[in-house]
Order: C-alpha cells, then sequence, then structure tokens
C-alpha cells in the first residue's frame, strides 16, 4: 500500500455510497491508522450522481479538499459509466471496482483502462438482493474494497458492519448485510 | 484511557458537550450545525447529561435564553452557523457586555444572499469585533479540544468572557476524520465544578444585570472589557499547558509550521491550513525556505506574538476565506498588517480570498500562492497586493 491509500466513491442517491465509505474508514481504523470519510456535498437527491472519498494513512492526514488522484476508484452504479468519466485523475497503478454483472474485461475496455491499471467487477446489486432482499449494493462493495485493497481483514469488516448497522436495522438485516459483504469478498473477479 | 474514533467534527463536539454536561443549552437548528445540537439534544432526551434542553423559536432566541440562564448562575450552551449567528448579533453583545461565560461552536458558513449552506469564514468574522473570545480549529481534533478548552478559559474568574470555537462547515463538521476522546472523568476533573459569579439567583445577595448606564460611566466600562481583553492570552495558555498534562497534544495562541527559518510564509485559518502544509512540505523537499503560521485564538488578536513570529520572513501571503466589503483587505489580513506595522524591517504582504462559499482549496492553490511569494521574495516586486483565487474570470 503506498503511504497514503485514497479512494474515490462515485454513486447515486440513496445506494448507501456515503455508509460504505464511512464504515469503511472506521475498519481502518485498527492499527493506529489515520482516517477520513467525507462525502461532496451538492443537492441530496435519491438518484443524483454522487462522489465519496476515503483517505487511510499511517501519517496524520493533514489534505482537507477532495481526493484528486484516487489509488481506487469504486463505482457503486454502473450506469454512471455512461455520463461521468469515473478515470478522471488516475494514476498508472489505478484500480478499478466496478459494480456489475459485466465480465471485466469488457468493462476495461469501456474505461479504456490502460494495461497497468486493474479493474475488478462484483455483481452487488445481486448479492445484495439475494442477501437481504433490497437492492443496496454498498455492503457487497465494502467487502470487495476489503479484498482489493488488503489493508483490512473480513473479519474486521464484517465486526464494524455489525456496530455500524446493530444500530438502526433489524438482526435479520444486520445479518444479511453480513453475508452480503462475505460475497463481495469472494465473489469479485479481475478482468 | 483515551478512545480512539473515526467520527465527524459536530460528534467529536457535541461529545466534549456531553462530557462537560453544562447545567442549560438553548438551541436553534441551523445548518451545518444542527447535527451537532441535534446529537446533544439525544444525549439529554436519554439522561446522559442532566442539562435542561431550552428548544427556541428563533437563534435570537436561542441567545438571549442563554444570556438569562448564565446570569441566573448555570453553566450554558449553544451552537449556531451563519444566518442563526447574524440574527444573534444584537445579543451576542450583550453576552459580553454582561461578562456571561457562555460556550458556543460556531459552525462557520457562509452568509446570504445569494444562499449557500457551505463553509467559509463570513460569519465569525462578521462577529468577530463583538467581545467574544474566539478559537478556530483545524479540524476535528482540534474543535473537541478547544471546545474542553473553552469553559476553562471563559470561566476563569478574571475573565468571564463568552467564548466561540469556530469550524468549517461540512468541510470539517460533516466529514469523518480520526481523533482521539479523553475519558468523561478526565474532561469532568479538568473543567471542573461550575463557580458562579454575581448569580441573580442568588437572593441573598440581590444583583442587577444590564443596567442603564449614561455617558457618566459607559465609557469607564468599555475600557474596563479592552482591559479584561488583555488578560485572555495567558489564561489561554495556562489552560492549554494543563490540557497538554492530560491530553499530549500541545496548544498555543496560534501554531507556527516550518516558520522559523522560513523566508516565505502562509497565514490561514482552520482546515485548509492542514492542506497548505502538505504543500508546504513539498517546496521544502525542493529547498524552498516555506512556512506556515495558523492563528487560533483570533479574538483577542496577539498582535505582538504573531508580529515576532512573522517580522523575519520576506514575503507572507494571507489568505482570507471571507471578503470585508469596502475594506481594502479581507479581515484577517487587516490583523496581519497591523501585527507587523511595527517593525522597521517587515514582510511584504500579500492578501488572497478563496474557498468563499464552500469553494475547495486544493493543493495547487497552495502551490500557486507559494510560487508567487518566491518570486516576490527575489524580486521585491508585487503584482497585485489583492486577489480571488479559484474563481473563474
Amino acid at each position: 500500500m503506498a503511504e497514503t491509500l485514497e479512494i474515490r466513491w462515485h454513486g447515486r442517491g440513496g445506494q448507501g455510497t456515503v455508509t460504505a465509505a464511512k464504515v469503511f474508514a472506521d475498519a481502518c481504523l485498527s492499527g493506529g491508522r489515520y482516517v477520513q470519510a467525507f462525502p461532496e456535498y451538492g443537492p441530496e437527491r435519491s438518484g443524483a450522481p454522487l462522489r465519496a472519498y476515503n483517505r487511510v494513512s499511517s501519517k496524520e492526514l493533514r489534505m482537507h479538499c477532495p481526493v484528486l488522484r484516487p489509488n481506487i476508484v469504486a463505482v457503486v452504479d454502473a450506469t454512471l459509466l455512461d455520463g461521468i468519466d469515473v478515470t478522471e485523475g488516475t494514476p498508472d497503478d489505478a484500480v478499478f471496482i466496478i459494480n456489475s454483472s459485466r465480465d471485466p474485461k469488457e468493462l476495461r475496455e469501456k474505461l479504456k483502462a490502460k494495461p497497468t491499471q486493474k479493474v475488478f467487477t462484483v455483481d452487488a446489486t445481486k448479492i445484495a438482493i439475494e442477501c437481504f432482499g433490497r437492492p443496496m449494493p454498498n455492503s457487497p462493495m465494502v467487502g470487495v474494497l476489503a479484498k482489493v485493497s488488503g489493508i483490512v481483514s473480513l473479519d474486521v469488516i464484517l465486526e464494524d458492519v455489525k456496530k455500524s448497522f446493530g444500530k438502526k436495522f433489524s438482526q435479520k438485516i444486520i445479518d444479511g448485510n453480513l453475508e452480503a459483504v462475505k460475497r463481495g469478498y469472494e465473489e469479485v473477479r479481475e478482468g | 484511557m483515551p478512545k480512539i474514533v473515526a467520527v465527524t467534527g459536530n460528534e467529536a463536539v457535541a461529545e466534549a458537550l456531553r462530557q462537560v454536561n453544562p447545567d442549560v443549552c438553548a438551541a436553534y437548528p441551523i445548518t451545518p450545525q444542527t447535527d451537532m445540537m441535534q446529537r446533544f439534544a439525544t444525549f439529554a432526551n436519554n439522561g446522559k447529561v442532566k442539562t435542561e434542553m431550552i428548544l427556541v423559536e428563533s437563534e435570537h432566541s436561542a441567545m438571549s435564553a442563554c444570556v438569562g440562564a448564565a446570569a441566573a448562575g448555570g453553566r450554558v450552551i449553544t451552537a449556531t452557523s451563519s444566518q442563526g449567528m447574524a440574527l444573534m448579533w444584537e445579543v451576542l453583545f450583550i453576552a459580553s457586555g454582561s461578562r456571561l461565560p457562555i460556550v458556543m461552536p460556531l459552525v462557520n458558513r457562509a452568509l446570504s444572499a445569494p444562499l449557500n449552506i457551505h463553509g467559509d469564514h463570513s460569519d465569525g468574522m462578521g462577529a468577530r469585533d463583538c467581545g467574544w473570545i474566539q478559537l478556530w480549529s483545524e479540524n476535528a481534533q482540534e474543535a473537541y479540544d478547544n471546545a474542553i478548552q473553552a469553559f476553562r478559559i471563559a470561566e476563569h474568574m478574571d475573565i468571564r468572557l463568552p467564548v466561540m470555537i469556530c469550524l468549517d462547515g461540512f468541510i470539517i463538521s460533516h466529514s469523518i476524520e480520526r481523533i482521539e476522546y479523553l475519558d468523561d472523568d478526565t474532561v469532568k476533573n479538568f473543567v471542573g465544578e461550575y463557580k458562579q459569579l454575581n448569580p441573580l439567583l442568588d437572593v441573598e445577595h440581590p444583583v442587577s444585570y444590564g443596567p442603564l448606564i449614561l455617558p457618566d460611566y459607559y465609557m469607564e466600562f468599555r475600557r474596563a472589557q479592552a482591559e479584561v481583553m488583555t488578560k485572555v492570552a495567558d489564561v489561554v495558555l495556562n489552560v492549554a499547558k494543563d490540557f497538554e498534562k492530560i491530553s499530549g497534544r500541545k496548544y498555543g495562541l496560534f501554531e507556527t509550521y516550518r516558520l522559523d527559518d522560513a523566508e516565505i510564509g502562509l497565514v490561514i485559518l482552520n482546515s485548509a491550513a492542514g492542506t497548505s502544509k502538505d504543500v508546504i512540505d513539498e517546496f521544502r523537499n525542493r529547498g524552498i525556505k516555506a512556512g506556515l503560521l495558523k492563528p487560533r485564538l483570533y479574538r483577542p488578536f496577539p498582535y505582538e506574538e504573531v508580529g515576532e513570529a512573522l517580522k523575519h520572513l520576506k514575503a507572507v501571503c494571507v489568505l482570507d476565506r471571507a471578503d470585508a466589503f469596502g475594506a481594502s483587505y479581507g479581515p484577517l489580513f487587516m490583523d496581519i498588517a497591523s501585527s507587523i506595522y511595527p517593525y522597521k524591517d517587515k514582510p511584504i504582504l500579500i492578501n488572497k480570498i478563496y474557498g468563499l462559499g464552500g469553494r475547495d482549496y486544493l493543493p495547487e492553490h497552495a502551490e500557486l500562492v507559494l510560487n508567487e511569494l518566491a518570486e516576490i521574495a527575489k524580486t521585491g516586486k508585487v503584482k497585485t497586493f489583492k486577489e480571488y483565487i479559484g474563481v473563474r474570470d
């Protein structure tokens, strides 16, 4: 991992993207790391494109502005790919994680990703529907991020989801989300 | 044991207020502060604090209720932003003139019109001369730490003045960061029992608040208020010393970053200072002697100490996240100019207005300014003394 890991999330209002960034930051606290999680605040509307950001570092994080050169780009809604250039500012070794049922190779072409950049896909919406009956792709996406970034273990992420969701949801929904995180972690494909 | 958490700035300050457990809180919602008082009201509702919540119908009423409760003899808090602070305006002066140690987080936000809910310093700067003490905070940790220290400063028997804790709206108030919470008992012992001074409810010793004072005494009263301001800096430093003992974190009247041997420097408040520090490191790596000064105690402004810290530089840019319309320069610039005014040899000063209404302050902005300062330091020539940066032409 680079000294500071910077993540940019692309999602739509109502998909739990901001919650995903928060859960991931919280899980990364372990090991004495510094974390940030923040959305770009626009008019908050369900379905509108939004961005959120994470920074994780062993050093104190002093930068207080959007992530401009993300190491990881997480796309929670693949329909955004038609209207937004999610590769903006990405370095040559950037990693893309896209919620899509399509083959990662196909998306690599669509993104025009450089050969040195990695592209992963996961059908997070399908996993979410199967696990807890709602098209909320954020939990599987957090699982994928844990796997791809390699900076936090599946167990720590699961523990954190349990803690974050425990205050708000029923046991059934929590269990479904935990299963969804696990399946995201396991079912991600590289292309 | 301190607890490490990832929380928003609003959450961190609400936690500090819970740990202090004040007697009275009167508040009215306004973005981006709302979430802080909502959290505090939840603590009150769930019995986590013994605070009496007064949910008022406006910020004018919020500050009026605070004035009444503080005069009655209670430890009192509120919080606000932007238009809310503007609506409190006349009562802010009543709080400070009556020497009431009210503590108020101000989540900095732009002023209308045009309507904008995002972070800039127009609200805090507009209230800089209203007799309140102002502590400014770079991040959630500093906002939390300043909130705790604010009570000791406000309630000090030589001071008895209200304190505002400023933090950037959204950039800090709504962003999650890693911070360290002190434990409840440590905070409780640090802040101590509230000591009343001339409480209205002490019927054995009746006092009057808010009397009419005509020309025969008004000026003496005002001079006394100006004099108490001169005692604040020492109290702030002593409280910081005690705070370092419980937290390990050092605070001064301002923070200097790589400034001692610097030739060029930035003066900048709050969250943008952090972004600037990272850029200063890059310039240092290239052999350019850049540094930074970030005010913390902004009112009363420590003119002499700031002047001493800046006088050896060749060129300084003061970055203001608010403009002072009709004045020649931004508000922070005018204070910095006053600080270095007495010195024969002093840096060339320029002023940039940035980040209004939540416009991002990016590393490229700091780079732009530092490159310009390096050029000024070399040639002694200034193209423009004041301009807006990060703005469309």
